[in-house]
């Protein structure tokens, strides 16, 4: 059953794409969450949507979720009054392996809306840094308009052993960064990738050509994981919506080890 | 102070290259650096110049009417700008301008061709890491095409 919480408040990332932040109605904290965990977001009256997390794990006060504004139930999330009731069933799911990743690097690949699921990752690896290696954040956006988190990113980039790269696919007059898809940003990376677990979401084409690109700069397949999106309707694998090959992405996943998922990623019409 | 020949040597355009070609390019190179904002090459212009970035970046542009200019990629230390300087007609297809301090390695169009036509080992070495690159930006360009965010 969905818990009842209320609309804290709502920011505008980019022309369609939200921050929405909720706290319990009841007064109890939040169920933690892991890394890459997704909820069901029940905006009462348009309907119940997937989002993945994309708060601190650390914050026991609030649940926070990045979205597009691109359907009629994120429209009705996106456009609600602060204090607004949304119903939240969850979190569900397997979450990035942050603790698998303790004293390796972490290597962080994005594109577009992709760096909401990833985010708490980065939170984790921030607020515990003597337990992971270097942390390397590449980010790709269709624009530069359309850049996420933009001013975390340069926060972040400042940082020691952190390195924060932004790219877009079509630069304007404006905008200074790296012009070009997000493989690109991989020659101004200093990875060591024998010795790092990378984490990858954003569209299925981005993260194919990135997983090849970790594999050709020595990185085992083992130690590459992907986050996947598909029409999740129950989160508890019964409804069978998510189905993917063999897998139930909202039980089996969203996060899947890439030597797992390869052979599907490449199928004509999965 | 770093020798031209072997800041050719050192860039990872020409990794692990035989030193008497290095040799050989160098007689055709020249430091070069552009102020930021700096045109380094323009469209529709002859290219009779390759370059090896050392640092610095660099912003290809496309004029479209009516529309400000898009810039389709930025290239940075370690890459190389220009091939057209090796087909004919020998002219550019994009603007290339310097979006910081940049500094760089210009060699001569047509003394690399005569060069490479010279000595077809030397020439068949670098057009093997031309290929390459062409090839990393072939499929960043589809990439760019697919419009993946859309």
């Amino acid at each position: 059953m969905p818990v009842a919480y209320a609309l804290h408040h709502v920011s505008q990332e980019t022309d369609d794409t939200f921050t929405l932040v909720l706290e319990p109605k009841d007064g109890r904290s939040p169920e933690s969450f892991q890394p890459g965990q997704f909820s069901m977001v029940w905006a009462f009256g348009a309907g119940e949507v997937p989002i993945s997390i994309s708060g601190d794990p650390s914050d026991a006060a609030h649940l926070t979720y990045t979205i597009r504004s691109v359907g009629p139930a994120t429209r009705a999330l996106v456009s609600a009054e602060a204090g607004t009731s949304v119903g939240v069933r969850g979190p569900f799911g397997r979450g990035w392996p942050v603790d698998a990743a303790r004293e390796r690097d972490v290597v962080i690949v994005a594109g577009g809306i992709g760096l909401a699921p990833l985010r708490p990752v980065i939170y984790r690896v921030l607020a515990n840094r003597n337990e992971y290696g270097r942390l390397t954040i590449l980010y790709g956006a269709r624009r530069p308009a359309d850049v996420l988190f933009r001013e975390e990113l340069v926060s972040w980039s400042l940082l020691p052993e952190t390195q924060a790269l932004v790219t877009v696919d079509s630069g304007d007059l404006g905008w200074t960064g790296h012009v070009g898809v997000v493989t690109t940003l991989f020659r101004h990376a200093k990875l060591f990738p024998h010795d790092s677990v990378a984490m990858i979401c954003g569209p299925e084409v981005m993260m194919r050509f990135v997983a090849q690109e970790l594999q050709a700069r020595g990185m085992a397949q083992s130690n590459i994981f992907l986050s996947m999106e598909r029409n999740m309707k129950c989160a508890v694998g019964f409804c069978g919506h998510c189905q993917w090959g063999p897998h139930f992405i909202c039980k089996d996943g969203p996060v899947f080890p890439y030597s797992r998922i390869r052979p599907l990623l490449d199928r004509y019409e999965l | 102070m770093q020798t031209l020949e072997r800041i050719i040597a050192e860039h990872p355009f020409f990794s692990e290259l035989d030193a008497q070609y290095a040799q050989l390019l160098t007689g055709c190179a020249s430091n070069v650096r552009f102020d930021s904002g700096t045109y380094l090459l323009k469209e529709g212009e002859g290219a009779n110049e390759f370059f090896l970035i050392r640092h610095g970046s660099v912003a290809l542009e496309i004029f479209a009417p009516q529309r400000k200019p898009i810039i389709i990629q930025t290239l940075g230390a370690g890459e190389i700008l220009g091939w057209s300087w090796l087909l004919p007609p020998y002219r550019w297809r994009f603007h290339a301008r310097a979006v910081e301090p940049t500094r760089a390695i210009s060699f001569h169009g047509k003394c690399l061709r005569t060069k490479c036509e010279q000595n077809h080992d030397l020439g068949y070495e670098l057009l093997k890491r031309l290929a390459g690159v062409m090839g990393q930006r072939l499929e960043a360009t589809r990439l760019q095409l697919i419009d993946v965010y859309a």
